[in-house]
């Protein structure tokens, strides 16, 4: 729910700063390794927009593929857990990445601005 | 594409889908505010020469009654002040109170987690334990305070024998990025099933450079190597700070000097 606050002021912040009254639709990029759950941030997103400039927009996700290198013998793959393995040798990971969570962009209008 | 419904069809129309509407980057981190507050707690523990431990675990593992107990040992050795982080009650801070050590409590009300921002103004209520410890015990949860940095030297996540010994992989936000895992209730360990072994494996897995103590908070077993842990973790800080600091103090003398001769009010 934190999270889903902090994109809503991440988007009245830009609203100001670019000068738009209406977001349409929001990317966030969430890595796999970030330690946020996609459907309740979706699920939390629509409750704290309720109100606001983002009432019923869309909210994208994109998830990049997260790198790691094995401790052990040093192959690099894609991890998509903390727990992923090496498919080499099955050693642990050092994780390159895959922790994001950005605001990614939006799609905006001056139109149809609600006010709280 | 179209981007508000994600649909092939650039032609049809609908609400935000039509020819007034723009794509504006932002590329802004969810975290960046918070981050950004961690960054000055962070500053400030370490120009006090303050030990800022984040302490982390599911509800019910015995963070209060470790704190208590290392209190109790390390009272006459170090100062030391406690934040206090629950959704309701002063319960914890008063626990912490009766030993004698400065307590702050932040009730986070519905909220799951401590935040850099609700620290930093706990802080203001605190003198600072210099050359000591700041024990920020976290809200029972292993998830969520994963990702909120508070500004801490060293996050400490406190799992207890009762719990399971899968907690690691079943929570790996959280044990990933803590440094020190102190498995508490070791007076219990005869009669749950908990291998120790295999925990530990998996927490190292996961942060090879762990810490572990194991350590009943009750009898006191194990309790000396995590206290001397903590005495040694201080000692290398006051000696780097004072460096750091009569750095700080020079480059402060220098800049007022600079400002007093552009003022012309002293000779150069």
């Amino acid at each position: 729910m934190s999270l889903a606050r902090e994109v809503l002021h991440i988007l009245e912040n830009q609203a100001r700063l670019q000068k738009f009254s209406r977001v349409h639709a929001v990317t966030v990029t969430i890595g796999p390794l970030a330690a946020v759950d996609g459907p309740a941030l979706h699920f939390a997103f629509e409750a704290v927009t309720q109100g606001t400039l983002a009432e019923g927009a869309e909210l994208h996700m994109e998830h990049p593929a997260a790198r790691g290198c094995c401790r052990h013998c040093g192959h690099c793959f894609t991890m998509d857990s903390w727990l992923t393995p090496c498919p080499h040798c099955g050693g642990p990971a050092q994780a390159e990445g895959g922790q994001e969570m950005q605001v990614k962009d939006l799609q905006v209008s001056d139109e149809g601005m609600r006010r709280r | 594409m179209c981007t508000v419904c994600g649909c092939g069809d650039e032609e049809h129309k609908h609400e935000g889908h039509g020819g007034n509407t723009r794509q504006v980057s932002v590329e802004t981190d969810l975290l960046a505010r918070n981050d950004a507050h961690a960054r000055d707690n962070r500053a400030w523990f370490e120009r006090e020469r303050v030990l800022a431990l984040n302490l982390v675990s599911s509800p019910g593992s015995g963070k209060t009654h470790l704190l208590t107990a290392t209190i109790e040992r390390l009272r006459d050795r170090l100062p030391m002040a406690v934040i206090e982080g629950d959704q309701q009650t002063r319960r914890d801070a008063d626990r912490i109170r009766q030993t004698g050590v400065p307590a702050v409590q932040i009730n986070t009300g519905k909220g799951c987690h401590l935040d850099a921002h609700g620290v930093g103004h706990a802080c203001e209520a605190l003198e600072p334990p210099r050359g000591g410890i700041l024990f920020i015990e976290n809200v029972g949860n292993l998830v969520c305070p994963a990702a909120f940095d508070l500004g801490e030297a060293r996050r400490v996540v406190v799992l207890s024998v009762t719990e399971g010994d899968d907690k690691p992989f079943k929570y790996p936000d959280m044990f990933q990025s803590a440094h020190v895992m102190i498995v508490n209730k070791l007076d219990l360990l005869p009669h749950v099933d908990f291998d120790m072994d295999a925990c530990i494996e998996q927490a190292r897995r996961l942060n090879p450079g762990m810490e572990v103590f194991q350590l009943s908070a009750r009898t006191g077993q194990g309790m000396e190597a995590w206290v001397q842990w903590l005495e040694a973790q201080c000692s290398g800080r006051g000696a780097i700070s004072d460096g750091q600091e009569l750095e700080t103090l020079r480059q402060r003398v220098a800049e007022l000097e600079s400002r007093l001769q552009q003022a012309g009010l002293m000779k150069s």
